[in-house]
Parts: C-alpha cells; sequence; structure tokens
C-alpha cells in the first residue's frame, strides 16, 4: 500500500504528469511553493513520454528523438521540491478546491490554492460497425502498449483513419520491426479547400518537415489507401475482416488486429465535475474550457494547461503548464525569486508553439460519416446503446444527452461519456437541427472515475470480509 | 401575445407532470411551464423509492392514494416506468431500535394503518439475505419498491402532452399575478392566463407562494445519491436504516444505489451542486458495516437534485389560504417521488370538484401561520 | 496479439491468469501483459455478455476491466504487474465483493 499525499494542504496541486503538468508543478515547485503532482500512471511522462523511465525501446531513434526530450523536464520536475504521486487517481475536484483522489487502495482529501489540471487529451471517438469487437483498438492503444512494453502487432495489421499520430505510430511499429498490411486513410481530400489559406504558417514549424519524412518513411513500406469513405470492422467475438469504400468500391480484408485514430480531444471530464465552463469549438469539433491568457477557467483558483485546454501539441503543452505554474506563483508568492523564463517570454513561446495548428486542425478534420454513425453502430461502448437508440428517443422526445438518460442509459457506464459524449451531441445536434453548443453535453460529477466502496470508506478490503459473499 | 388555458402549473417535476395528466383526464387544456427540462431536478435523479413506509401520518392517506396509481402505471402511461414492488424494508440495528419499530406499527395498527409490518431477525434475513447478521428485525411494507424517476416524469411529461396539455421547457415563469380574476404568468414571450394556478416549483415554490403572500418555512437542499457498476442480482427490496442515514436499492439492471439524505450545497440560482464527499464517506462505510458482501462493489456515479425542505419536513399540498383559484403542491422535503402520482390526481379532483376525499388536511399552507 | 520486441530485458514478472502461468515483464501493465499472453482474455459485458478486450490502453475506456488479486472492475491498463498476481478475467457482471 503506497503512502498518500504527506499534506492535507497544499499551494498548488497538479493534476497529470505529462508535458503540461510537469512543467507546471515544475514552476511552481521551483519558486517554493507546496507543490503537489498527482498522475494516475505508474510513471511520468504522459501518454506522450510514456514510460520514459522503463521503456524497454531504449535505442534513442526507435521511439524518436521527442519522445527523449522529455528526460529532461521529468528530471526538472523530480529536482524541483514538488511531491510527485503516480499510482493516484483524481476522481474529485469542487469549486472548494477539494481534490479527492484515490491511491494504495484508499481514498484521500486535500486541498490546495491553486488548481492546474493537466489532464490532456484522449483519442476521439470512432463509432464504426464493430469498434467494440476484440482485436479493434485505438492507434493511442497500440502506441502504448509499444512505449511501455516494447509490444507490437502479430498477425494481420490493418491502421485505419488519419492524423499525424496515425503516421508516427506506423513508422513506429515498423522501426521495431512489426508488420503493417494496409493503412486506409480517412482524410477528406475536399479539407484542403480550407487548410491552405493557413499552409503558409504550417510550412515554418517542425511539424511540416517531421510530417513529411514521417509518411515517406511508412510510404515506402506499406500500401497505403487514400480516400476512405466508409469503414467498418466485422468478425464473429473478434474482428476478422475489415471492409472499406475507397472510391466508390466497397473492398474487404481480412485482419487480426485493426487500429483506429482520427485525432485527439480535450479530456475534459475532471473540469467539467468541477464546474468549469466549457464551449464547442467548430474547428476542432470539441469542447474545450473557456480560459483566460493565463490558463484561468471561470472557477476561481482552477486553470487547465496542455492539451485539456485545446489540442496544441506537447512544445505547447510544455509551455502552457510553465505559464500555468507562473500564474500560480504571481498570485501566491509575488516576491518568489524566479529561475524560469517571465510571463512575457513564455507568451511568445506559446503563440510560436501554437503556429500551425489551425493548419492540422482543418485539413484533418474528420469528416461527418466518421464522426456521426448510423443504424446499428454502438455509440455507447459501456452501455452498448447505439445510433438508432439515440435517434429513436430523439424522436420521442429527448432533447439533449441529459434528457436522453430518462430513455437510454447512454453515457451512465464506468467510462462516463469519454468514449460517447461528443458522438452524442453531434448525433443529437444533428437529429434536432440545432448546434453543438445548444444541444451541449453529459452533466458530469465527481467520482470521474470509479472507485470501489471500500476505498471510498477508506477502509482496509481485508480478505475475510470480501469473501464473505452473498451466494 | 395572451394565451388562454384551463389551468396554469408552474413546475415540470413529477407533481407538476403528475397533476398536469390528471387534469387533462379530466378534460382540462393546462399549460405547464418549466424553467429547464421537466425531471431537471429532484424529480429525475431522486432516489426513485416508491414507498409508503416510514412515513409521517399527516401524508400516509395521499401515500396509499399514490400506491394504488402505481400499481396501475403502466396503464396510465403507456410505460412500466421501471417499477417494481418488492417491499421496502426499514432495518433496526439494534433491540432499541427494534421497540422503536414494534411501537410504531402499533400506533399505526391503532389508527387504521396496517401497510407496515413488524419482522424479526428471521423474517428479515429471508428478505436481505445480505444485511450484517446483527440487526434484529424491522419493519416491511410489502406493497412498495422503487421506480426509475428520470423515466417516470418524463412518462407523465409526455402522457400530459398527448393529451392536449401545453408543454413549455426552457423557459422561467415569471410575473405570477392575479388580474380581473384570472392568474397571469409570463413565460418566454408569452403572457398565460387561467383561473387556476398551481405552484409546483420545487426547490423554486417558496419564492412564488411568498411573493403571493403565503411565506412558507422552507430551504432549499440537495440530497446525494451514488450508483455503483452493474453487479449480480442480490437483494430484491429497498432497505432503509431507522437510525442511521442510508437507503439501499437494486435496480433490475445490477446497479445499486446508495443514498439517504446526506445533503450536498445546493445553487439554486445555477441549478448547480457540489458534494460533500466527507458525507458521501459516511455513508460508504455505513454500507461497508452493514453489507460486506458491497466492499468492492464499484461507485461509478454521484449526484444531488435540488429540492425544497419545510420546517416540518411535511409538504404544502391544497389550496391556498389567501387566494381563489391558486394550489400549492411542493415541499416535499426528499420524500415527494412516490406521492407524485396520487398527488397529482388528488390535485386535479380538488381542481375540477372542488373537494376530496382524500384527508390531507395536516399539509394545509396556513399550518405554520397558526403554529 | 502482441508480440515482445527481442531486445526487452527487463526483468520477468510470474503471474497467474484464471489460475495459468503467465511470464509478464517488471513496468508491464495487466492489461499489456494479457495481450502479449497469447491466452484468451476476452472478458464479456455486464450488458449483454458482448466479448472484449482492451480498447484505449490509457484508462479512458473501461473495456480492459478485470479482477486483481480479488478485487474486481480494476483498470487493468492502469495496474502493474507485480509478482505472483493473480488476475481473473470478468464474464458479465461481476460477483460483488470478490
Amino acid at each position: 500500500m503506497s503512502a498518500g499525499p504527506t499534506r492535507s494542504e497544499y499551494d498548488v496541486v497538479v493534476v497529470g504528469a505529462g508535458p503540461a503538468g510537469l512543467a507546471a508543478a515544475a514552476t511552481a515547485a521551483g519558486a517554493g511553493l507546496s507543490t503537489l503532482l498527482l498522475d494516475e500512471n505508474a510513471g511520468p511522462g504522459g501518454q506522450v513520454w510514456r514510460a520514459i523511465d522503463t521503456t524497454p525501446v531504449r535505442a534513442p531513434d526507435l521511439l524518436g528523438r521527442d519522445y527523449w526530450a522529455g528526460a529532461g523536464l521529468v528530471a526538472e520536475a523530480r529536482a524541483s521540491g514538488a511531491e510527485i504521486l503516480q499510482g493516484a487517481t483524481v476522481w474529485g475536484l469542487d469549486r472548494n478546491l477539494e481534490v479527492a483522489v484515490s491511491i494504495g487502495g484508499g481514498s484521500r482529501f486535500v486541498t490546495a490554492r491553486r488548481v492546474v489540471l493537466a489532464t490532456g487529451a484522449l483519442e476521439r471517438p470512432f463509432p464504426i460497425p464493430g469498434w467494440t469487437l476484440p482485436g479493434v483498438l485505438t492507434a493511442g492503444a497500440a502506441q502504448t502498449l509499444l512505449k511501455s512494453s516494447g509490444l507490437v502487432p502479430e498477425g494481420r495489421t490493418v491502421l485505419a483513419g488519419q492524423g499525424p499520430l496515425l503516421w508516427l505510430l506506423a513508422a513506429q511499429i515498423l522501426r521495431l520491426g512489426g508488420g503493417i498490411d494496409l493503412i486506409l486513410d480517412t482524410a477528406e481530400r475536399a479539407n484542403w479547400r480550407q487548410a491552405w489559406r493557413y499552409a503558409p504558417g504550417f510550412l515554418f514549424t517542425p511539424y511540416f518537415a517531421k510530417g513529411l519524412a514521417l509518411m515517406r518513411e511508412v510510404r515506402a513500406k506499406v500500401r497505403v489507401v487514400s480516400g476512405v469513405t466508409a469503414l467498418s470492422a466485422e468478425g464473429d467475438g473478434r474482428v476478422e475482416r475489415v471492409a472499406y469504400t475507397a472510391g466508390g468500391r466497397r473492398e474487404t480484408v481480412p485482419v487480426d488486429t485493426l487500429l483506429l485514430h482520427q485525432g485527439v480531444v480535450p479530456n475534459v471530464n475532471l473540469a467539467m465535475a468541477a464546474g468549469v465552463k466549457h464551449a464547442w469549438d467548430p474547428i476542432q469539433l470539441c469542447w474545450a474550457p473557456v480560459l483566460d491568457e493565463t490558463l484561468a477557467t471561470s472557477v476561481p483558483g482552477i486553470a487547465i494547461a496542455g492539451d485539456g485546454a485545446g489540442i496544441g501539441g506537447a512544445p505547447a503543452a510544455v509551455v502552457r503548464g510553465r505559464i500555468a505554474g507562473l500564474a500560480a506563483v504571481e498570485a501566491l508568492a509575488p516576491t518568489a525569486v524566479r529561475r524560469g523564463p517571465s510571463m512575457e517570454t513564455l507568451r511568445v513561446a506559446r503563440d510560436r508553439a501554437e503556429r500551425g495548428r489551425r493548419f492540422l486542425d482543418l485539413l484533418f478534420r474528420p469528416s461527418r460519416a466518421f464522426r456521426i454513425p448510423d443504424g446499428d453502430t454502438v455509440v455507447c461502448r459501456c452501455e452498448e446503446v447505439t445510433a438508432r437508440d439515440i435517434r429513436d428517443a430523439v424522436a420521442i422526445g429527448a432533447t439533449g444527452p441529459n434528457q436522453l438518460k430518462a430513455y437510454r442509459r447512454a453515457g451512465m457506464g464506468p467510462c462516463q461519456g469519454r468514449l460517447c459524449g461528443l458522438t452524442v451531441t453531434e448525433l443529437m445536434a444533428e437529429a434536432r437541427g440545432m448546434t453543438p453548443e445548444e444541444i451541449g453535453y453529459y452533466r458530469l460529477r465527481p467520482p470521474v472515475k470509479p472507485i470501489t466502496l471500500a476505498e471510498l470508506a477508506d477502509m482496509p478490503q481485508s480478505e475475510s470480509a470480501v469473501r464473505a459473499v452473498v451466494r | 401575445m395572451t394565451v388562454r388555458r384551463d389551468a396554469i402549473i408552474v413546475g415540470g417535476g413529477i407533481h407538476g407532470c403528475s397533476t398536469a395528466l390528471h387534469l387533462a383526464l379530466r378534460g382540462f387544456r393546462p399549460v405547464l411551464i418549466e424553467k429547464d427540462y421537466a425531471g431537471r431536478h429532484a424529480s429525475g435523479v431522486n432516489a426513485g423509492g416508491v414507498r409508503q413506509l416510514a412515513r409521517h401520518v399527516a401524508e400516509i392517506p395521499l401515500s396509499i392514494r399514490s400506491m394504488d396509481v402505481w400499481e396501475g402505471i403502466e396503464d396510465l402511461l403507456g410505460d412500466s416506468c421501471g417499477f417494481e414492488n418488492a417491499g421496502q424494508v426499514l432495518v433496526a440495528e439494534d433491540a432499541a431500535e427494534l421497540d422503536a419499530c414494534r411501537t410504531r406499527v402499533a400506533d399505526l395498527n391503532l389508527r387504521g394503518f396496517d401497510h407496515e409490518e413488524l419482522i424479526d431477525a428471521a423474517e428479515l434475513r429471508r428478505l436481505v439475505p445480505a444485511v450484517a447478521e446483527t440487526c434484529p428485525g424491522g419493519i416491511v411494507s410489502r406493497r412498495d419498491g422503487a421506480a426509475e424517476p428520470a423515466r417516470t416524469t418524463t412518462a407523465f411529461r409526455r402522457r400530459a402532452e398527448s393529451l392536449g396539455c401545453l408543454i413549455r421547457e426552457g423557459v422561467a415563469a415569471s410575473n405570477v399575478r392575479r388580474e380581473g380574476g384570472q392568474w397571469r404568468v409570463d413565460a418566454g414571450a408569452e403572457t398565460y392566463e387561467a383561473p387556476v394556478l398551481v405552484n409546483a416549483a420545487g426547490a423554486w415554490a417558496g419564492r412564488i407562494a411568498a411573493a403571493l403572500g403565503e411565506p412558507v418555512p422552507v430551504e432549499t437542499v440537495a440530497p446525494m445519491l451514488m450508483i455503483t457498476s452493474r453487479v449480480p442480482a442480490f437483494i430484491r427490496p429497498v432497505v432503509i436504516l431507522r437510525g442511521r442515514k442510508l437507503s439501499f436499492k437494486q435496480f433490475a439492471n445490477g446497479t445499486v444505489l446508495i443514498g439517504g439524505g446526506h445533503l450536498a450545497t445546493p445553487y439554486p440560482d445555477t441549478g448547480e451542486t457540489v458534494l460533500d464527499w466527507r458525507k458521501l464517506q459516511e455513508s460508504a462505510r455505513t454500507v461497508f458495516d452493514l453489507f460486506p458482501v458491497m466492499r468492492g462493489a464499484t461507485i461509478v456515479r454521484a449526484w444531488a437534485g435540488i429540492e425544497a425542505r419545510t420546517r416540518d419536513d411535511l409538504p404544502v399540498f391544497g389550496p391556498s389560504a389567501r387566494h381563489e383559484g391558486l394550489f400549492h403542491q411542493f415541499g416535499f422535503s426528499l420524500h415527494g417521488f412516490q406521492l407524485g402520482p396520487g398527488a397529482g390526481a388528488v390535485m386535479a379532483e380538488m381542481i375540477a370538484t372542488g373537494h376530496t376525499n382524500t384527508p390531507i388536511d395536516g399539509l394545509r399552507i396556513d399550518r405554520f401561520a397558526r403554529a | 496479439m502482441f508480440k515482445r520486441l527481442q531486445a526487452d530485458t527487463r526483468k520477468p514478472v510470474g503471474i497467474f491468469v484464471d489460475g495459468t502461468a503467465v511470464t509478464a515483464r517488471e513496468g508491464d501493465t495487466v492489461s499489456a501483459a494479457l495481450l502479449a499472453s497469447g491466452l484468451d482474455v476476452r472478458r464479456t459485458t455486464a450488458v449483454s455478455g458482448a466479448p472484449r478486450l482492451p480498447y484505449c490502453m490509457m484508462g479512458v475506456c473501461f473495456d480492459c476491466l478485470v479482477t486483481v488479486d480479488g478485487t474486481g472492475n480494476r483498470q487493468g491498463c492502469l495496474i502493474t504487474v507485480r509478482e505472483g498476481m493473480r488476475i481473473e478475467i470478468q464474464k458479465g457482471k461481476r460477483e460483488i465483493g470478490r
């Protein structure tokens, strides 16, 4: 049983030890603020630098320079004096800045004078027929397996979707000696019409050269089908085939593993549960928190950094983390000695890190066909609610995601809408002829991650007690 | 624009929706005005208990009347509302509590009520095998049970609408006034006018009553609930404790609801609540003690619904003591869900005929003035 | 479904999956160890009994739910393997209290 936080009150509590959280904690603790960094994974790094301490993939060019760039920030955070707790799942936060965390089988409550949420992003739902079949995973899942355990898919493997991560994953799988049979590219060619205006800004970012090199590396070894307009996973008890349509022709290929990806979206659950105001981003097609220039939210004392503040990528996340950390220092210890860059310098760095983003957002905007499913395609994976179920509920009176709960259990399972919320909002908006902003989102509440009753009671769950089961 | 209707109902909770439906069944053409959507607050998110058990004697007749409506709810609404009547059990945790149960049942019997029945340890264990073995008995009300609150409130709303009730959601009722023998209420761009006004505005009803010169000692509260992921069926009846704050129920889908009346902080102006996790931790500890089998169950969600609680924990129900054509139906103080179906029927009866045979004298609004 | 890198030099960790001994590596999550085990580790859902395997591997989808050392509904993708860990694949609604 690991120890919980050493204190019950902190100047700053940071949630999430990815690029933004590490930077925020290092900045706040470095200026002398008592700082607690909570992260639910076994080690720091978030998704982008996952398992940076422990990965078996040690040869530097296999995971790439951007991956190993995280080591410096991890070291800085550790040296900063911040208390860093891994395996610590934050499940509650409210406007009183009370943080509820589950660690080592028990629940602890700590209060903060400032909270920085750096809960990052998650992959956009990809609701195609058969996406719940065993053997269908997200590309991010495959990348996690690759980074943390050196695992690559075995057997016939197909990647489907679009976006930078898809190509990066493909390159990494190939470098580690894995095989990829086919890439099904769902990027809409028409997106170029909106995106090209922003291309000049993008050309001067490091993403441009890196992206081109990755695509070249992958295309040299893998067959790529572009312009895919329909996609489904098929099989009995596990995925066996993937069917796709490209250029008006439908094809079916046998598959053992299907990896899906169509971009990432902010992970909003904890922020929304704390009452932070969010707005629909019509470009990125997701909810994003309403923030001021120091990343402060509508709830006094709570700031959001990293991709949770709107997708910006890892370099932007680091700068945003420093901005949120520095804002906490300026508010709580205005006379503290500061070693890092000034707020003005950070704002310039942030603008630079976010340059080119609009181009990527528009170019890789997922098409309607892959966001708003039809028929019996599962929308809510937890409660197994289909697109048809939701349209039927709309037809008999459900007006929004929360009203839907009177008809269907969509969003009421353990994932709490993370895998269906955006789909439900957009689907109901389309069905009712309204905007996603008007339709709204699930009303979220703590616990944002399920906890056991024993954990909440903060009581030991002894073997003998546990075995006293009603038959 | 002024719209004439037969009655104006303010509040789209289960009470407003039930009254709307029962008025429509009597040929009235009411309008129901709801600032959010039907069942947004307590009526949609309460524990769903359909309970005659452990009620104050003043509301037992209304509760029994309501039970009759519940038992025919599918015929009435075309929706089962998830209603199941596997009974409700009140658990005594020690001999002293069991003595109090015995006194309670004897008192009810003297008053002519026989829905509550004293049970010993063996019957308790038969009904609730998972309960801790130290509990000596309790009380059962066998016709009681539970339903799905959001589904029920929504079903009343839909049925009322299909019978000609006008439902206005997403607009707040304002400027409630009596002019020329008619009630007038503004909602959005419209003004509704009717000879009858029903104040069923839940947590917001106290303000309406006060503005009409009938202040009631009522506070806004938000009882908290939490629910587990699906687990195999292990408990049929709803269980409540006599001593500690706990209610406990397993739905047909396997999820287990844990409630009992610990309160969140309500923010009625924004409709938000902030949960008190230290109190929920107490609930978790009570379950931990009494239902060892639940210790590893996973809590998936928690929430609180905003509602009104009166000083004496009894609803305000019946005609106004000051104004003709005004009826109050609020302040159900954490136990209004079961009463909703019957209260709507009684309210419609009073509005349509001028009287009811269901004794509700103890719920009059002027009881606070007399006290 | 997934195969290990030849150059993986991390220490082996012995775990049990429904009683079968499986060799994982130090630092593996439960879900990674299961997907690399070669065993049929599909759980079935509590709603319809449909088979599932981990989907997101980052703690958001809850399709990796397993029973770990007697405690059910744990997110296998967030828990690191330990020597002697007993893992049970969940079929349908898990027994409460175990």
